[in-house]
């Protein structure tokens, strides 16, 4: 039996620009797929491709066993999307929005109530309310109950985070754990790395290909270089220095510090205090850490 | 938006049928009366007594006549040669001479018209009075003058907005029901809701008659008022069928919602969409028949609007009401629209289809 999301080399270029170069993944059962990677790595194409709403150049998908193409009508009936996009209608009321996806999916908002209970009843006090004069995370909230409201068998929710506050999107991310018990299938996509550990499985995209795919705990652990987080008042300066150092093997800005990697394996902490000393930079710290999902991202990218 | 769509036809019907009118008064007349005699004194004071002309003046200078034109302070010069009233008794046959601005080619003809009219009348009188003066002592024998009698059917006082008023009711539900459906799928592109839509199992034609019954039904509902407006402000009694009307329209709005269809579909912003509308739609209305008679056309114009829907619609609505046309008379026309409706249909949809 295939596993809900299946894809065999799918590529896709718009004109002369390629945005999807032989893209293969699986996504198992009542797992939640990530797609990480940043701006114009080809995610939305994926999606639309997968969705439908897309011909691909070449290969093969199955959405639940269904082609994409020969099938396109079946997997309408049994998947729900939420575009990047809020693509909701903005002149209809939050409920109204609700009972119109139900209907067309020819259901009512009580037979599935049950799905969407945990999302819909944050914004049922708004229920009257025009979804164009929603907040962005009750936006995505109501977007996410349409997508549910006819029990989809795969989810597919591309950059469902983008634009919401941090506590929304936490909040959002425990919604989609939960959907999980239901059985669900869900492809999620996100330029936050940060957001990957969220997820069952990763993908990373970049330039339409796919860098890797593996569980985050794994990919982190697969790491095997020696990372270092340096913090400095001097950020910028710091990080230009070490640029043209002779011995860097990377180095990057990572939010408030900098993440350092030597060409030398094994090279101790005290070394690089020493040198760094040496570099007119008396004021910063140094420390040995662990590697996150975009210290493997920057990694990968750097080895293309 | 929604009293917009209501109080907007009623304003344009008021104004429009008001303003755009061919009848034209107090047409400023300029002599040059080089006679000076009692013939030409009659003649102008046949200017005097309409409606039609206004008397700005009077000079021997043709000078001064000319500046009163180039001034547009006159319409029209008029210009009675000496010997005026000698030539016309002795010799039957005497000039007027008249200069027209013809900037406005229509308010010229017009001006050349009513004043033939008014010279026609003095001739007559002086043909009468000559003839029982001195039957015998004329040289060449006048032809028996003509008298021309007529009617004016189906707009007996040729009451422009008779004329007018039906024909300004195509224009509404023109706009009305094309305008918004041509605005219609293409703002679902440019929200993107579009892209939600089409992921459901939703039918394309499903799709398709939920954007357009609803402003069908207002297109008729507008159509109604407009009816409403003709009978009630206007009193223009609908001499035809009201099925008939209404059988038409239903079917004309169709077609035009076709064309806003396809705009929709081959258009991704509204801004397009409107522009590339009124383009179409001012060249339909410009040659719909709405204020140039079709047959005053150049043939290849007269041509070209065969494929133009707002004429049919022009010609049956004006038939059904003035004329009292019934199905039999106006058949071929919605043999034609139905066309008209499948054909732009058809392609919307096909081309719709192969856009997604």
């Amino acid at each position: 039996m295939r596993p809900p999301i299946d894809i065999y080399g799918i590529s896709k270029h718009y004109e002369d620009i390629i945005a999807l170069k032989d893209i293969s993944f699986q996504v198992n059962k009542a797992e939640i797929f990530g797609l990480i990677g940043p701006d114009g790595a080809g995610k939305t194409s994926m999606f639309r491709i997968l969705t439908t709403l897309l011909l691909p150049d070449t290969g093969e998908a199955y959405v639940q066993g269904y082609h994409i193409v020969k099938d396109y009508k079946k997997i309408r009936e049994i998947i729900g999307y939420m575009p990047g996009r809020f693509s909701l209608y903005q002149d209809l009321s939050v409920e109204e929005n609700l009972s119109l996806f139900a209907s067309i999916f020819g259901t009512t908002i009580e037979e599935n109530y049950e799905l969407v209970k945990e999302i819909y009843s944050q914004i049922e006090p708004f229920k009257d309310r025009r979804a164009g004069q929603l907040s962005g995370g009750m936006k995505q909230k109501l977007a996410l109950s349409c997508a549910l409201i006819h029990k989809p068998e795969v989810l597919f929710l591309d950059e469902p985070t983008t634009g919401v506050d941090p506590v929304s999107r936490t909040e959002f991310w425990g919604i989609l754990k939960n959907l999980k018990a239901y059985g669900i299938t869900i492809l999620v996509s996100t330029p936050y790395m940060d957001e990957a550990n969220m997820c069952d499985n990763i993908g990373l995209i970049q330039n339409g290909e796919i860098l890797s795919i593996d569980t985050p705990g794994k990919m982190t652990q697969d790491f095997d270089r020696d990372i270092y987080a340096i913090k400095t008042k001097h950020k910028h300066k710091f990080l230009n220095t070490l640029k043209s150092y002779e011995n860097t093997y990377s180095v990057f800005s990572f939010g408030d510090s900098i993440h350092y990697i030597d060409v030398r394996n094994n090279v101790k902490e005290s070394e690089l205090i020493s040198t760094f000393s040496k570099m007119e930079f008396p004021e910063f710290n140094i420390e040995k850490i662990k590697p996150t999902v975009e210290d493997c991202f920057m990694d990968l990218m750097k080895q293309e | 938006m929604l009293p917009i769509i209501f109080v907007m036809p009623i304003v344009q019907l008021l104004i429009l049928s008001n303003a755009a009118t061919f009848e034209i008064k107090n047409l400023k007349i300029y002599f040059n009366d080089f006679d000076k005699s009692t013939y030409s004194n009659r003649l102008k004071s046949k200017f005097y007594q309409t409606d039609y002309f206004q008397i700005t003046g009077e000079s021997t200078s043709r000078k001064m006549a000319e500046a009163q034109l180039s001034r547009n302070t006159a319409d029209i010069i008029c210009e009675i040669p000496q010997d005026f009233e000698k030539n016309a008794v002795k010799y039957g046959l005497s000039k007027v001479f008249f200069k027209i601005n013809a900037i406005d080619g229509m308010k010229a003809g017009l001006t050349v018209n009513y004043a033939q009219n008014i010279l026609e009348g003095f001739i007559s009188e002086i043909n009468n009075e000559l003839s029982y003066k001195l039957s015998s002592a004329i040289a060449s024998p006048r032809p028996k003058s003509i008298r021309v009698n007529y009617s004016n059917w189906y707009n007996e006082r040729l009451d422009y907005k008779t004329f007018m008023v039906p024909a300004l009711l195509v224009l509404l539900v023109t706009l009305i029901g094309g305008f918004l459906s041509s605005l219609n799928i293409v703002r679902e592109k440019e929200m993107g809701t579009i892209e939600q839509i089409n992921v459901t199992p939703i039918k394309k034609y499903q799709f398709i008659i939920g954007k357009l019954l609803p402003f069908w039904i207002l297109a008729l509902f507008v159509f109604t008022i407009g009816l409403l407006c003709t009978r009630y402000i206007f009193f223009i009694p609908l001499a035809g069928s009201l099925l008939v009307l209404y059988a038409f329209a239903a079917i004309f709005v169709l077609a035009i919602m076709g064309i806003g269809l396809f705009l929709s579909s081959v258009t991704d912003t509204q801004q397009q969409a409107m522009f590339v509308f009124w383009f179409i739609v001012v060249i339909f209305i410009l040659m719909s028949g709405l204020f140039t008679a079709i047959e005053n056309m150049p043939v290849w114009a007269q041509n070209l609007t065969r494929i133009n829907p707002l004429r049919y619609f022009m010609e049956v609505i004006r038939m059904v009401i003035l004329k009292g046309s019934g199905f039999n008379e106006v058949k071929v026309h919605f043999l034609i629209i139905t066309g008209f409706a499948i054909a732009t249909n058809s392609i919307a949809v096909w081309r719709y289809r192969k856009k997604s």
